[in-house]
């Protein structure tokens, strides 16, 4: 016979564990509020249009990010535009063309890798051979390549993601009717993939934006206010490093946790935006 | 595979056969009847006839059902179909044995004159049913080929049949209505020798997929 | 009737396992050919091959010849896309794309050149017309072809392969995914396409090569085993084995 009660023994033993992850999860969650609620307390007061829209001066000591932004717009600019072709080019090879499954085990295990590496040493690559190999100098475009060379396995990782979702079907129907590979891909195969795409793009910014080590080697700390090409061939801090140099080196606190704020703000963002995309078209495709 | 089917096919095989069994037994007992002048034996044939008529029914519904439930092919189908065309024919042996068992009473004791020639002409006939049955057991083509070359020999028969009658008809007018049952009873025996030939010839397709049209 | 594709010693080989052995057959024109024998057998395979759809598949290799007309296709100077354009194929799980019904059977017409929206409308009523579901989709062109029944997305994507007018239809076990009321709807087409295509359809389903199909090729274990008019091999087959498998007495 089934006696359906546990022995006290038992029922205390579950009672703890269950409050013990209840702990765990708040404490977590605790975690993230104090995070977000400090930053928030000491960076806002010190957010202000001044800050926002004017570059530093020394004669009046007044602090502005706005060519870190535009830096870090540039940036981010320039490293989609290199990546994107990059990594979906390479995904879509792996995925549609390639035969041989060791060369793509390879080429997928190498890319694992790249993304495993940390930061610093994408600086350290970076400054050696884009800036001083390369003859690049200290430059946004040395940092933007930097970075490209980081994002790469996110962006490929997507793209073959979303391409292996595509149903073997499809392709086997137009090629049936005459397509060539290349039409198949374009017109069956990557349209499916958009979606894909554009989360692993989301993901990369995201990456971007809060990459600080391997920028400090390639692109520099100049505050100097450019448009974008001569921004791209010149020294520029983006808003993380501007964030290093304030808090280090210049002590000014204020603009840092400012600074803190307004990329936390980004990040939130962001996370915002993939999820709501990512809802968008699964939504559509249920259609 | 299909291990109901073979049991169903081979339960009409069966039936089938006890059917042919029963017609070899209908028309010998008619055809003693008439040699023997036996009414009481005469009587005897009706109630076979009747269960004849039974066995038809249960083979044709059976047939239908397999027909229905396992879409046969080749010659699963050829065997089904021949068995559904064979009742008829065995159906109507029966019909003909009791339509020569009721003369046979009408008779009223006089016992067949034209005795060798109908004796010979029932001998080959039951002969025929026999053998029609015995091929389709056997699935022997040859008997088969037998049966409806014998057909011709219970024609000649027949046609003997009636130009003795026809003499004695000529001879005494007055027993004219005897000859003429004579006639029909002749005629019958015929009739039967026909159906024994269209079994053998479904036979034929059953095996071979080929029916002869005559 | 003369043959459209004549196939002579037909091997294949999926690395070392040997798919097909020595198939040899000549397809007739304008006429319904079904392909039967138990799974395995090369049925499938041999279809694909005939519009070098197992081109696609990795390890394989072909020996003998397969002529359509006159063109050996397995020459290097055929054009495949233009192979593939004449022998038109529907495949067993229907699969429309994700795209417009418009779309999907404007695909092949676009894919070959076919420019012009007045001739890509003219395109697409004939063939949903030759299809038989003109007169359910005429509304609602520019739908997603997913929202269609499985039966209907399989006549589109007989429209769509129609669309690109091929001579050739071939269709691998096109209802085997499909409800008896569809089957049936695709059967009456099938008849009513003989008229003007050459179909060779493969099919698990016994019944249905008697129904519609003009002649039989009985395959097994990658061999031809016996070819014919199909009232001749269901009623009186030559070979044991045919007979063993159409009476079901092996699977």
């Amino acid at each position: 016979m089934l006696n359906g009660k546990l022995s006290r023994k038992r029922r205390g033993y579950i009672g703890l564990m269950r409050a013990l992850m209840y702990a765990f999860a708040a404490l977590t969650c605790a975690l993230v509020l104090f995070l977000i609620a400090y930053v928030l307390v000491k960076g806002v007061p010190n957010i202000s249009w001044e800050l926002l829209s004017t570059s530093p001066s020394y004669l009046t000591e007044r602090i502005g990010i706005l060519p870190d932004i535009l830096n870090t717009v540039y940036i981010v600019i320039a490293t989609l535009l290199i990546v994107l072709p990059l990594g979906v080019g390479a995904a879509i090879y792996l995925t549609e063309y390639a035969k041989n499954k060791r060369v793509v085990a390879v080429i997928e295990y190498a890319a694992e890798t790249l993304s495993g590496i940390p930061s610093i040493i994408y600086g350290l690559v970076g400054m050696l051979f884009f800036c001083q190999f390369l003859g690049m100098q200290t430059s946004l475009l040395a940092g933007a390549l930097t970075l490209v060379i980081m994002n790469l396995p996110t962006i490929m990782r997507t793209t073959q993601e979303s391409l292996k979702t595509v149903p073997q079907s499809y392709r086997e129907g137009a090629f049936g009717l005459g397509a060539g590979k290349w039409r198949v891909i374009r017109t069956v195969v990557l349209p499916g993939c958009v979606d894909g795409i554009i989360t692993g793009c989301i993901l990369s910014v995201g990456r971007i934006l809060g990459e600080s080590a391997a920028l400090l080697f390639t692109a520099g700390f100049a505050h100097a206010l450019n448009g974008i090409f001569e921004g791209l061939t010149s020294a520029g801090a983006t808003l993380t490093v501007a964030l290093y140099v304030y808090a280090k080196e210049q002590g000014e606190f204020g603009a840092a946790f400012a600074i803190a704020a307004i990329l936390m703000g980004l990040t939130l963002v962001i996370n915002l935006a993939a999820a709501l995309t990512q809802r968008y078209f699964r939504r559509k495709k249920a259609l | 595979m299909r291990s109901r089917f073979d049991e169903q096919l081979a339960l009409l095989n069966k039936e089938l056969i006890e059917m042919g069994a029963l017609c070899e037994e209908v028309i010998a007992l008619s055809s003693k009847a008439l040699t023997a002048a036996d009414k009481e034996l005469a009587k005897k044939v009706a109630p076979l006839d009747a269960e004849i008529d039974q066995k038809e029914r249960n083979i044709e519904s059976m047939c239908l059902k397999l027909l229905l439930q396992q879409q046969p092919v080749a010659s699963d189908l050829r065997q089904i179909s021949a068995a559904l065309k064979m009742i008829t024919d065995m159906e109507r042996i029966g019909d003909q044995a009791e339509d020569i068992a009721e003369i046979v009473c009408f008779l009223d004791g006089r016992s067949a004159e034209n005795d060798d020639l109908m004796r010979e002409m029932a001998r080959t006939t039951i002969q025929m049913v026999t053998e029609s049955v015995d091929a389709f057991v056997k699935h022997d083509i040859m008997l088969a080929e037998k049966v409806i070359a014998d057909d011709d020999t219970v024609d000649a028969f027949f046609d003997q049949v009636k130009t003795k009658l026809i003499k004695k008809i000529g001879k005494e007018p007055s027993d004219g209505e005897y000859a003429l049952d004579l006639l029909m009873i002749a005629k019958y025996f015929e009739r039967i020798g026909d159906h024994a030939v269209n079994i053998a010839e479904w036979v034929i397709f059953s095996v071979t997929g080929v029916h002869k049209e005559e | 009737m003369s043959s459209i594709i004549t196939i002579d010693k037909l091997c294949l080989w999926y690395g070392s396992q040997q798919a097909l052995k020595n198939v040899s057959i000549d397809i007739p024109d304008k006429s319904i050919t079904a392909l039967i024998g138990p799974s395995g057998c090369g049925k499938s395979t041999f279809l694909k091959t005939l519009n070098r759809m197992n081109d696609l598949i990795p390890g394989i290799r072909i020996t003998g010849s397969v002529k359509y007309g006159e063109t050996d296709i397995f020459n290097f100077a055929t054009d495949v896309s233009e192979l593939r354009r004449q022998i038109g194929m529907v495949f067993q799980k229907p699969n429309p794309f994700p795209m417009s019904i418009y779309d999907n059977v404007a695909y092949g017409p676009r894919t070959h050149g076919v420019k012009g929206k007045a001739k890509l409308d003219d395109i697409v009523e004939r063939s949903l017309r030759d299809a038989a579901i003109w007169d359910e989709v005429k509304d609602r062109l520019k739908k997603n072809a997913l929202s269609l029944s499985g039966g209907q997305q399989q006549r589109l994507c007989i429209a769509r392969a129609l669309a690109v007018e091929p001579a050739v239809l071939l269709m691998d076990e096109p209802t085997s995914a499909l409800d008896p009321i569809s089957t049936s709807k695709i059967e009456e087409l099938a008849l009513q396409l003989k008229d003007k295509y050459t179909i060779i359809i493969v099919t698990h389903n016994m019944q249905q090569a008697v129904r519609i199909s003009d002649n039989t090729a009985f395959f097994l274990l990658g061999e031809l085993v016996e070819y014919g008019a199909t009232e001749k091999l269901f009623s009186q087959p030559v070979d044991k084995r045919t007979e063993d498998y159409i009476t079901g007495r092996f699977g």
